[in-house]
């Protein structure tokens, strides 16, 4: 076992930094830790399901986000619900919720568009088998199973056509067969014998691309074996002394952050999915966390990887904290998306866990004073470990999710800052929006930094708004997931995307401009309603800010309203680029974005990925087809 | 090219506005209860409210600005501070100070003018919904003809009358000389730009973001005149490019989402500098713009110019138009605030452009019907008799329409009494004795030397010519293909095709031809010749059919004066080679297709 360090003091952090992180995330009990593991495979017991077992459609919805014990609902008086026990919302009554559904999407609660209630495995086409890939993969032990259920959970990611499909019970492609490696040498096994039998694999984290990186590309022909990493979850050792980790792939955000805290320590990568998604996933796609202002985005976590290629397995000789040794072969790694191979061993740079942490918001008269505050705040390279900026519409969402209010006094007070705000200091409701903060640190470095912060917010025009409303910002980032199953029990379809784009283009442009381009977009494509199209920054760098989109509307009337969707996203990503935006800030290329890839990188860049691709992957083992 | 060429079908089947008189209302309430009426524009939805000085600091402190402040600091050796103050006084001189007073003060004088002027004001009123409707949703940019003053208050008149957002209207500097004039037009709105300054680097990046900041910040329309200039000929003058490429330049770069055009067509019966015009053809120069001038021009109050149409035509999006034609991400790698010189491509989207307003402007251009008497007129400069004139008036009239012209004659009334009453409108142009119609040729009351016989003959034809060239963009293409017919080797489409593309190319500094839209403009003008019955499509070849003399022998004179313009060496056979704008356009012709070569002396 490897080193976990002296018992009581760490005991007791680790507990301090457990309340802190349920603070915006609340989970599971803990009877199902598994703990710091044995180095070598097999080697002692091991937890063989985590919170996302290898069955994980038994907690988990399988046409939908999350939890199946979660989600959002209206009650028999109209009221919306969260359920389940996981969130800081559950079991609350959202009294706004309606009004603002109706209100907003033009929907109504009587126009019901449930989907299909279970998965009609007659549906899916039986798996095909590579007969000799299978009987020599038996006598290797690895687990295997070509259980619809199985294949079909691993056919998907969370793209607004696919979940939309699962629901109207339609299932394209599935993988024929899924396997679980318990390690890094069965992974080596796994593709030994896909090469030798021309076997199609496609890696499998935690399933929550949104970007069509999981679809089986239907002109497949050969026996599609999806390669599930979750069992692959042990810290195989953290050294203290370099503050490093060495943790295998597959394991999942919150399972790495809480495992860590027990020894008092965390990465602080915390993207917005990291209930559910895999450290693997996170570097073939380029992850980003939401305190990237302190611990860095996963390129700058990473210090080690360890990845099964059909060429052989790709690694550094050394653990040097930078080096000279021609184009970082990381880089060809970080962002592959499953082309090249299966990440299986990461190490990591690991933090002790922060002494202390706050939540802040601001309150900017509106969008633009808002982004000129962030610009300076980043400027001034004073950002705290996150740093999020909503506009007026998504200020407006996240009062639908108010709870109920639990006394009269409250209420009182809620009046009393909204008149102070609106009445006395002139903000506009309509215009007005909220900058969400989270700092961490030091209590007393916190204190201060909390401070310089504000004091530049002042200069901005914005108004202090307490940590309540600071921390259901960032709460809201865990449910808004769940929120787009509930549009679409009611004809609501929705989704996210995202760009980065530089400081000097973006405020009042390319925000407004995407915004502009999508209402005009769905007017044009028969939406009956005006959409709810509406962005968020949450992300500030040197040089420009990563700025997210969210956009829904109501599709009663249309007929094929996923293509219609698809239209109007395709658009809204034109615009970005024609706005000086990026391709994607995080969330990847996969399929759904590899069109734009050449004029993105050019097409000399293009070529040099795939000659990479050529050498490692001749025959396309890896033949999930992003990106290229 | 082909994305913005106006599909043919589209041109002739168009329905337009009817019109309502404005000044209908004045006549029979108070002027000056109007001039004082409550003005609530519908204002831009993403207007930043601010005052023209604040506009003034807002563009001396844009980052645009201080970067070209310092490249001339750099490159002059001056401190910056001196070409700050430098660029400073450029944007004083430059700079409008738009004020209600000032306008309620036209309101008053201009109702009285023009009701004293025009029998009527008539205005498109659907179009003026849409430009409400516009006007709301992105910046506009008003692209008003230009064939008078009158144009640009009449402009901002006729804004004020339905209450939208006035204008700031780009004005040559030459109205600054007046004294109290000029500065009573700024304060109605307009801002004054040098005629050229064509190296001056810091003169352009004050000018350019001066126009760019009003139209970011949507502080009111901006109008110019893509002519540039007014036409002395009463003919659209190939666009100039400049303010139209600064205009839609934050719609390239992304700082708006949208920039509306909107091609304003105006239309008078009688222009008001009418024989000015011609003399300044001649050669005499143009009087200076001046307040005694203006004052001693009260006279033409006393003058009827007959009626005056104005039409807004739908507002066209810039978006709609870059759509797969301009790449906007090829702003992406430099700062914005650093100007790019515009590549070949945006330089030619802009081009095409252009091309496509002033041909909008021609298109809804109302034709008078003096117009065409005006046109028949000029065919037989010894005069006709009357009876062929309305018998011919009226077959033109038919032709014309058939081609497309909005043509303004009046419903139930006969042919000849339409004709009379046009010509006694333009007595001082054509006369009638007897049974024959002719010219009038003013002369002195004395003996005159030939020279002032020859001055006053051109006079009056160039007057009536300009007349006549308000209807030449409904004949143009028809008439360049029946030249081409009689001009090519044989009938083989081909070789007419490629006649006609000559012509085409020689023509066009004189005529709105659309660069790159050769195909299109033949097979526009096959379409209308074979619709009026004058030729026929057999199939490799074009011929003229057997009642389609009198159309293409028509449509041939009617471009003779030009072509005969063009001949360079051909003797002074028809009087408006003297005129000259149709010299510089023929040397411009004439350079472009390299048989002529500038040499500076």
């Amino acid at each position: 076992m490897a080193s976990i360090g002296d018992g009581s003091e760490r005991q007791r952090i680790a507990q301090q930094r457990l309340r802190v992180l349920a603070g915006h995330l609340r989970r599971l009990g803990a009877e199902e830790r598994p703990g710091v593991a044995a180095q070598e495979c097999r080697a002692g017991p091991r937890t063989r399901r985590e919170n996302v077992p290898a069955a994980p459609q038994d907690i988990m919805k399988w046409n939908g986000w999350g939890y199946a014990d979660s989600k959002f609902f209206f009650n028999k008086k109209g009221q919306g619900e969260f359920t389940g026990k996981r969130y800081r919302l559950s079991g609350l009554i959202l009294p706004s919720l309606k009004d603002w559904f109706e209100g907003t999407f033009g929907a109504n609660l009587q126009h019901k568009s449930p989907a299909v209630p279970s998965l009609n495995t007659s549906a899916v086409a039986p798996p095909s088998l590579n007969e000799a890939f299978v009987e020599e993969l038996k006598s290797t032990g690895i687990p295997f199973s070509h259980d619809t259920e199985d294949r079909v959970f691993r056919a998907h990611g969370h793209c607004l056509h696919e979940i939309f499909s699962l629901r109207d019970g339609r299932v394209g492609r599935c993988p024929d067969m899924v396997v679980w490696p318990n390690c890094h040498n069965d992974v080596v096994k796994i593709v030994e014998l896909a090469c030798k039998h021309s076997v199609c694999l496609i890696p499998y984290g935690g399933g929550t691309s949104v970007s069509s990186a999981l679809e089986c590309p239907p002109e497949e022909t050969r026996s599609i074996v999806s390669l599930d990493t979750s069992q692959m979850n042990r810290i195989l050792w953290i050294d203290e002394k370099n503050l490093t980790a060495h943790v295998e792939a597959g394991i999942i955000g919150q399972d790495l952050e809480r495992l860590l805290n027990e020894s008092g320590y965390c990465t602080g990568h915390e993207p917005d999915s990291m209930e559910f998604s895999s450290l693997g996933g996170w570097v073939a796609t380029r992850a980003s966390g939401m305190k990237k202002n302190i611990y860095g985005n996963i390129e700058d976590l990473v210090v080690h990887i360890k990845m099964v290629t059909p060429r052989g397995v790709i690694e550094k000789s050394c653990q040097g904290p930078r080096m000279s040794t021609g184009p970082d072969i990381h880089h060809f790694i970080l962002g592959s998306e499953g082309t090249l191979g299966v990440v299986t061993e990461v190490t990591l740079k690991i933090r002790p866990i922060p002494e202390y942490q706050k939540y802040g918001s601001v309150v900017f008269p509106n969008f633009q004073q808002g982004v000129a505050c962030l610009r300076e705040v980043a400027k001034q390279r004073c950002a705290p470990a996150s740093i999020r900026l909503m506009d007026n519409e998504q200020f407006q969402f996240g009062h639908a999710l108010k709870p109920q209010v639990s006394s009269i006094f409250t209420s009182f007070l809620d009046g009393l800052k909204k008149f102070y705000i609106t009445k006395f200091k002139g903000f506009d409701p309509h215009h007005l929006c909220v900058a969400t903060l989270l700092f961490e640190g030091d209590r007393e470095k916190v204190l201060q930094h909390e401070k310089l912060v504000y004091d530049i917010a002042a200069k901005f025009g914005g108004l202090a708004a307490g940590e309540d409303n600071g921390q259901r910002g960032y709460m809201l980032t865990f449910v808004i997931a769940y929120l787009r199953d509930l549009g679409m029990e009611y004809y609501v379809i929705g989704e996210s995307f995202e760009t980065s784009v530089p400081w000097d283009r973006w405020v009042l442009d390319l925000c407004r401009n995407v915004k502009e381009r999508i209402v005009r977009e769905c007017k044009e494509k028969g939406v009956q309603f005006p959409p709810l199209s509406t962005c968020r920054v949450t992300q500030t760098y040197d040089a420009g800010a990563c700025v997210y989109f969210y956009f829904a509307f109501n599709y009663r009337g249309l007929s094929d309203p996923v293509h219609v969707y698809e239209q109007v996203e395709h658009a809204a990503r034109e615009e970005i680029l024609a706005n000086g935006g990026s391709l994607s800030h995080h969330h990847g290329v996969g399929k759904l974005r590899k069109e734009w890839m050449q004029e993105t990188i050019s097409s000399v860049g293009l070529g040099m990925l795939k000659s990479v691709k050529d050498y490692l992957d001749p025959n396309n083992i890896f033949g999930n087809r992003n990106l290229l | 090219s082909a994305v913005l060429y106006l599909k043919t079908e589209f041109l002739f089947l168009k329905k337009r506005d009817d019109f309502e008189d404005i000044l209908e209302e004045r006549r029979n309430s108070s002027d000056l209860r109007y001039a004082f009426k409550c003005y609530t524009p519908v204002l831009y939805r993403g207007l930043t409210p601010c005052k023209a000085a604040t506009l003034k600091s807002m563009v001396l402190q844009s980052e645009q600005l201080l970067h070209v402040i310092n490249q001339v600091s750099a490159e002059s050796g001056e401190s910056t501070d001196v070409v700050k103050d430098e660029a400073a006084a450029i944007l004083e001189e430059m700079a409008h100070r738009l004020q209600l007073r000032t306008i309620r003060f036209f309101a008053y004088t201009l109702s009285k003018a023009f009701k004293a002027l025009y029998r009527s004001v008539c205005v498109n009123e659907e179009g003026i919904q849409r430009l409400q409707q516009a006007m709301q949703e992105h910046p506009v940019v008003l692209l008003p003809s230009h064939r008078s003053y009158m144009d640009f208050l009449m402009m901002s008149y006729i804004l004020y009358t339905y209450d939208l957002s006035l204008p700031v209207i780009a004005a040559g500097m030459d109205f600054l000389g007046m004294k109290f004039v000029g500065e009573m037009l700024r304060m109605s709105g307009a801002f004054f730009i040098r005629r050229s300054f064509g190296g001056d680097q810091l003169y352009w990046a004050v000018f350019s973001e001066y126009v760019k900041t009003m139209l970011r910040k949507g502080y009111a329309p901006i109008e110019f005149f893509l002519e540039g200039t007014r036409s002395r000929t009463c003919k659209s003058l190939t666009p100039k490019l400049g303010l139209l490429n600064i205009v839609m330049e934050p719609f390239f770069k992304g700082e708006v989402f949208d920039v509306n055009l909107v091609p304003v067509s105006m239309s008078y019966e009688r222009v008001l500098e009418e024989s000015l015009y011609a003399r300044e053809l001649l050669g005499v120069p143009k009087p200076k713009e001046s307040t005694s001038g203006l004052l001693k021009a009260r006279k033409i109050l006393s003058e009827d110019y007959g009626s005056m149409h104005v039409y807004f035509s739908p507002p066209v999006s810039v978006r709609s138009l870059a759509q797969g034609r301009i790449n906007r991400s090829q702003f992406n790698l430099t700062p914005r605030h650093v100007a790019q010189k515009p590549s070949e491509e945006t330089q030619a989207f802009v081009n095409d452009v252009a091309y496509r307003i002033v041909r909008l402007q021609q298109e809804n251009m109302v034709v008078k019907p003096w117009v065409l008497v005006a046109t028949l007129l000029l065919q037989s400069v010894e005069g006709m008799e009357l009876t062929e004139l309305m018998e011919q008036t009226s077959w033109l009239r038919d032709l014309a329409r058939m081609f497309g012209a909005f043509l303004d004659w009046p419903d139930h009334t006969p042919c000849s009494m339409v004709v009379s009453s046009s010509i006694s409108l333009h007595r001082n142009l054509a006369c009638v004795s007897g049974s024959r119609i002719s010219l009038v040729v003013e002369g002195p009351q004395g003996p005159e030397t030939p020279e002032e016989a020859l001055f006053n003959r051109a006079v009056s034809v160039l007057s009536c010519a300009s007349y006549r060239n308000q209807v030449l963009h409904v004949f143009l293409r028809p008439a360049l293909l029946a030249m081409a017919l009689s001009n090519a080797n044989s009938s083989r489409k081909e070789d007419i095709y490629s006649c006609f593309d000559f012509l085409r190319n020689v023509f066009s500094d004189e005529f709105i031809l659309s660069p790159g839209a050769s195909v299109q403009d033949f097979d526009e003008a096959c379409h209308l010749l074979v619709k009026c019955g004058a030729v026929e499509l057999l199939h490799q070849d074009v011929v003229m059919a057997e009642s389609g003399r009198t159309v293409l022998s028509f449509l041939t004179l009617l471009l003779e004066p030009f072509l005969q313009g063009y001949q360079v060496s051909c003797s002074l056979k028809c009087y408006e080679v003297l005129s000259s704008d149709l010299q510089k356009n023929a040397l411009n012709a004439l350079i472009r297709l390299n048989v002529v070569r500038r040499v500076r002396t």
